[in-house]
């Protein structure tokens, strides 16, 4: 069960990675990152059946940081919204030359 | 070397003098233009002093018999390894000679200077200027071995560009003066050639040091020693206008009247003949060599003359008289007459000093009167002017005198030198050059039949004839000032007894002509500075001939050199004075064979269409070429476009889009994984 | 039958994975993300985490998710429906990518040696067996992880300070 539990999480990290290359909304990049978080935080879980309880506590920490960063995340949102009325990504281009 | 007898008198206050006064008209000139009066008495009044400093000194060693130059070390200037060159200054009977000629004729100019300059507002650095140069022309002949005279070689070339492009604002004249500098430079390109091979063959370039090996060193005609020789006569054709480089000369004449009596025609340009001379032992030891430097001054007589035949500009008539006067020169010490050359040097510095500042009182006059009328003709042509005799007088008399000295009617100054050169073209007419000698003679005895011809036509078109400058000008035609006329009357009198101080004795012994004073002083005295070139040349050359080569001795050739000039001078006067002359503005262009003299046989055009121009062109072609497209476009902005299309590449990836930016993030950590896995 | 949930549970999460990547609609990506977090919650109980598998549905099904949907409500994206998907070239190289990162990652984890059993397993079940489930994660992290618990504090109103400024209309 451990072995495929870590294929699943590099599996669901994949999925997180496509989703960051290919989507433009930036909630649903969001929620990719929120999903590799989350194929990391298997991967630790499993993990600590073979090497003890410290996996399962840094999975507690990953939340935290998990969740300070959607917290702030969001609100970066919501200030971009308010100034160009729109979250696609496609017209924030200003990170260039 | 000390020598008994005689010691020097502050030989190094005579070269410093001129500098001091460069330093104090300098600083006029830079500081307070206006202030006249300093320069005035600052300008004029270290050449007294120096002229003064020179006489005590020649007047020390006319009663001793000096062997050997005396050499005065002041510093050790360049040693570099085995190279020891001294900041050393050296007095013999040959720079005694040209330091006298070079102070006491540039004293007068600097007098006749004040007036004729007095209005320009560059006064002050007019007289800066010709003060450096009179300094810069003393280390050249008082330089003690080959750099000093360099030194002293380049500084006149300096002055000259500068005193010829003193009206710098107009452009001809600027021109002319960076004509002269190019044309000099290529001189002084083998003068610095010959020094070095002097320097890698004999270990040194102390005068007396190379003179003394060169004997022992250099075979006797070898290729060697008529390399230093042609590259050092290279040289000496630059500074003194010889064919192929004398056209900057004429041009030239674009500066102050003063500047071209002074240095394009009594002391700079003379500079050649002197190192020649100087340089005599080298010469004597390459014969070869020697048929150059006397063909290409015959040459350069005969065909600057003809030039002068059709020119109208007074200063351009001048001005080649002065080249063939100097390719006279250049004849006499290329048979070996260094003694003769260095007399005809003196006797020309007179009489051409003269002819050149009688121009510039007539120029001076005819000039005030047109500028008073706001007439826009050439003051310098001589179409415009004629009958100047009845406003001129004494102008007139003194330019008789100096055109009677350069024709070589006796008694005046040129007969004796110029007559004794022609003899002694005649003279080295043995062994195996003689052909070559006879045909240099031959050609003097046209250039001086031309000469006689060229000065006439001056003066009649000058001062004779009709008025061609206007009635109403005519008023306002005056005499020059004291401080201009009196110069002029010191100078006719040194062209009238110049040549007594040297005459052959094969002249004292005839009856009228030999009714003067002195004989074959000059010779005596420079003997023992031309001793070892003679020493060389003597037995290799065998005796002169004692007849000419049509035979005759040398004074029944001297009375036929005189009576062809007097005749050329009078049929010459009567046939002038019948032509009819016309204003420049309202001449026809010459026509004929007059045009292409007029035209200086296209010389220039010449130059212009075989070097110039491909010069010019090969530039060029280098400038788009080398420069623009391969140095500029390939490598200055290739190295630029590059790293810009690099950068350009590089923005390209740059979007802006999270997404790429994410992908690139994810690729270079799937790379890291690679190479972890792999 | 542990076998067979752990095999449901995780074609439901990756299920969850594909349709939150591949939905236009945010709500709907937003659900299936739920849909994986549970999903996940259950793979942490048959992995015996169950503290761990209670707060992945408390804190992030429960808290962030609903903060995600209340974003998306506020700014009124529920019927956003202009397509956000990039070009077909990027949605092959996304997923060439993501295959390629699975597959590594993959390789990496299941590499032989890179797991090496120490007993982890008894040793927590021991843990629970002596305080429970969630004292069995408490003691260590009370006593040997004390000061990173009490940074993760300062992190959280760090956090929530920023997200007031940022959000907030003006400064």
């Amino acid at each position: 069960m451990l072995t495929r539990s870590l294929v699943l999480s590099a599996i669901l990290f994949g999925l997180g990675v496509a989703g960051v290359v290919v989507r433009r909304n930036a909630i649903i990049l969001f929620m990719c990152i929120e999903l590799m978080l989350n194929a990391v935080n298997l991967a630790f879980v499993a993990l600590s059946r073979a090497a003890g309880i410290e996996g399962q506590i840094f999975v507690f920490f990953v939340m935290t940081v998990a969740a300070a960063e959607a917290a702030v995340g969001l609100a970066i949102i919501i200030s971009i919204f308010r100034h160009a009325e729109t979250v696609d990504m496609k017209n924030f281009n200003l990170l260039r030359w | 070397m000390e020598h008994a007898g005689f010691r020097p008198v502050l030989l190094g206050l005579i070269v410093l003098l001129p500098l001091a006064g460069f330093v104090i008209n300098g600083a006029v000139a830079l500081l307070a233009p206006a202030r006249k009066r300093i320069v005035t008495w600052a300008g004029p009044g270290v050449l007294a002093l120096a002229f003064a400093l020179a006489l005590v000194n020649f007047f020390g060693m006319l009663g001793v018999e000096l062997e050997q130059a005396i050499v005065r070390d002041y510093w050790s200037w360049m040693p570099v390894g085995n190279l020891e060159v001294a900041a050393a200054l050296q007095l013999d009977q040959l720079s005694m000679l040209m330091t006298l000629i070079v102070t006491g004729v540039s004293f007068v100019i600097h007098v006749y200077s004040v007036g004729y300059m007095g209005d320009d507002p560059g006064y002050a650095r007019y007289f800066a200027y010709l003060n450096l140069f009179v300094f810069f022309m003393l280390v050249l002949v008082l330089g003690a071995n080959f750099p000093v005279m360099f030194v002293g070689w380049e500084g006149v070339g300096l002055c000259s560009y500068l005193l010829i492009g003193f009206w710098f604002r107009d452009r001809e004249k600027a021109d002319a003066g960076k004509k002269a500098f190019i044309v000099n430079r290529i001189g002084d390109l083998g003068f610095m050639v010959a020094m070095l091979l002097l320097f890698t063959n004999l270990g040194s370039l102390d005068f007396e040091e190379v003179f003394r090996a060169a004997p022992a060193t250099l075979a006797y005609g070898g290729a060697l020693v008529t390399t230093i020789t042609l590259f050092l006569f290279l040289g000496a054709t630059g500074k003194s206008a010889q064919i192929p480089l004398y056209i900057w000369l004429p041009d030239a004449m674009a500066g102050p009247t003063p500047v071209s009596a002074l240095i394009h025609a009594a002391t700079m340009v003379t500079a050649g003949v002197y190192m020649v001379a100087r340089t005599g032992v080298l010469f004597a030891l390459a014969p070869v060599s020697m048929i150059v430097v006397a063909g290409i001054g015959a040459l350069t007589a005969l065909f600057a003359a003809t030039i002068g035949l059709a020119q109208y500009d007074i200063k351009k008539v001048l001005a080649y008289s002065t080249v063939s006067q100097l390719g006279y020169m250049f004849l006499a010490v290329g048979v070996g007459a260094f003694g003769t050359g260095m007399f005809h040097l003196m006797t020309h510095a007179f009489f051409k000093a003269l002819l050149f500042r009688g121009s510039g009182a007539v120029i001076h006059a005819v000039h005030g009167a047109f500028h008073h009328t706001h007439k826009e003709w050439d003051p310098q042509d001589m179409r415009n002017m004629g009958g100047l005799r009845h406003y001129l007088p004494l102008t007139w008399i003194v330019m008789w005198i100096g055109t009677l000295a350069i024709s070589g009617v006796w008694p005046f100054a040129g007969f004796f030198s110029k007559d004794e050169i022609i003899w002694q073209a005649a003279a080295r007419a043995v062994g195996p050059f003689a052909p070559w000698f006879t045909a240099f003679w031959a050609m003097a005895i046209a250039a001086a039949v031309l000469t006689a011809f060229y000065m006439t036509r001056l003066m009649i078109m000058t001062f004779h004839g009709e008025i061609r400058c206007g009635a109403a000008e005519c008023t306002h035609l005056h005499e020059v000032p004291a401080v201009m006329s009196l110069p002029l009357v010191v100078l006719a009198g040194l062209s009238t007894v110049g040549g007594w101080v040297n005459m052959p004795h094969a002249i004292a012994e005839l009856p009228v002509l030999g009714w003067l004073p002195s004989a074959e002083w000059i010779h005596a005295w420079l003997e023992p500075a031309v001793r070892p070139a003679e020493a060389i040349l003597g037995p290799r050359l065998g005796a002169l001939n004692e007849a000419a080569p049509l035979g005759g001795g040398e004074a029944f050739w001297a009375a036929v050199a005189f009576a062809l000039a007097v005749v050329v001078i009078g049929v010459g006067s009567s046939v002038v004075l019948r032509w009819k002359y016309r204003p420049a503005l309202e001449s026809l262009e010459p026509v004929g064979l007059k045009k292409v003299l007029y035209r200086k046989w296209y010389v220039d055009e010449a130059y212009e269409t075989l070097i110039v121009r491909p010069v010019v062109a090969t530039s060029r072609a280098l400038w788009r070429l080398v420069d623009e497209a391969l140095i500029d476009n390939v490598l200055v902005n290739g190295a630029g476009y590059t790293s810009r299309a690099f950068g350009w590449a590089g923005s390209r990836l740059q979007t802006g889009q999270l997404n790429t930016y994410a992908f690139a993030v994810v690729l270079g950590a799937l790379i890291l994984l690679g190479f972890m896995l792999l | 039958m542990s076998d067979l949930l752990w095999w449901v549970f995780a074609s439901l999460a990756i299920g969850g994975g594909l349709g939150m990547v591949t939905r236009k609609n945010p709500i709907a990506s937003l659900l299936f993300l739920v849909l994986t977090f549970f999903s996940l919650a259950a793979l942490y109980v048959l992995l015996g985490a169950h503290f761990i598998a209670a707060i992945q549905v408390i804190v992030y099904a429960g808290a962030i998710m609903v903060l995600f949907l209340f974003v998306i409500m506020l700014l009124n994206l529920g019927h956003d429906y202009r397509p956000d998907v990039r070009g077909g070239a990027w949605i092959v190289a996304g997923f060439a990518t993501a295959g390629l990162t699975g597959w590594l990652l993959t390789r990496v984890l299941t590499t032989e040696g890179a797991v090496v059993a120490q007993g982890g397993e008894l040793e927590i079940a021991a843990a629970v067996r002596e305080w429970n489930a969630v004292g069995a994660i408490a003691l260590p992290l009370f006593r040997d992880y004390l000061v990173p618990f009490e940074l993760t504090s300062v992190l959280l109103l760090v956090a929530i300070i920023g997200a007031v400024l940022l959000a907030k209309r003006r400064v």
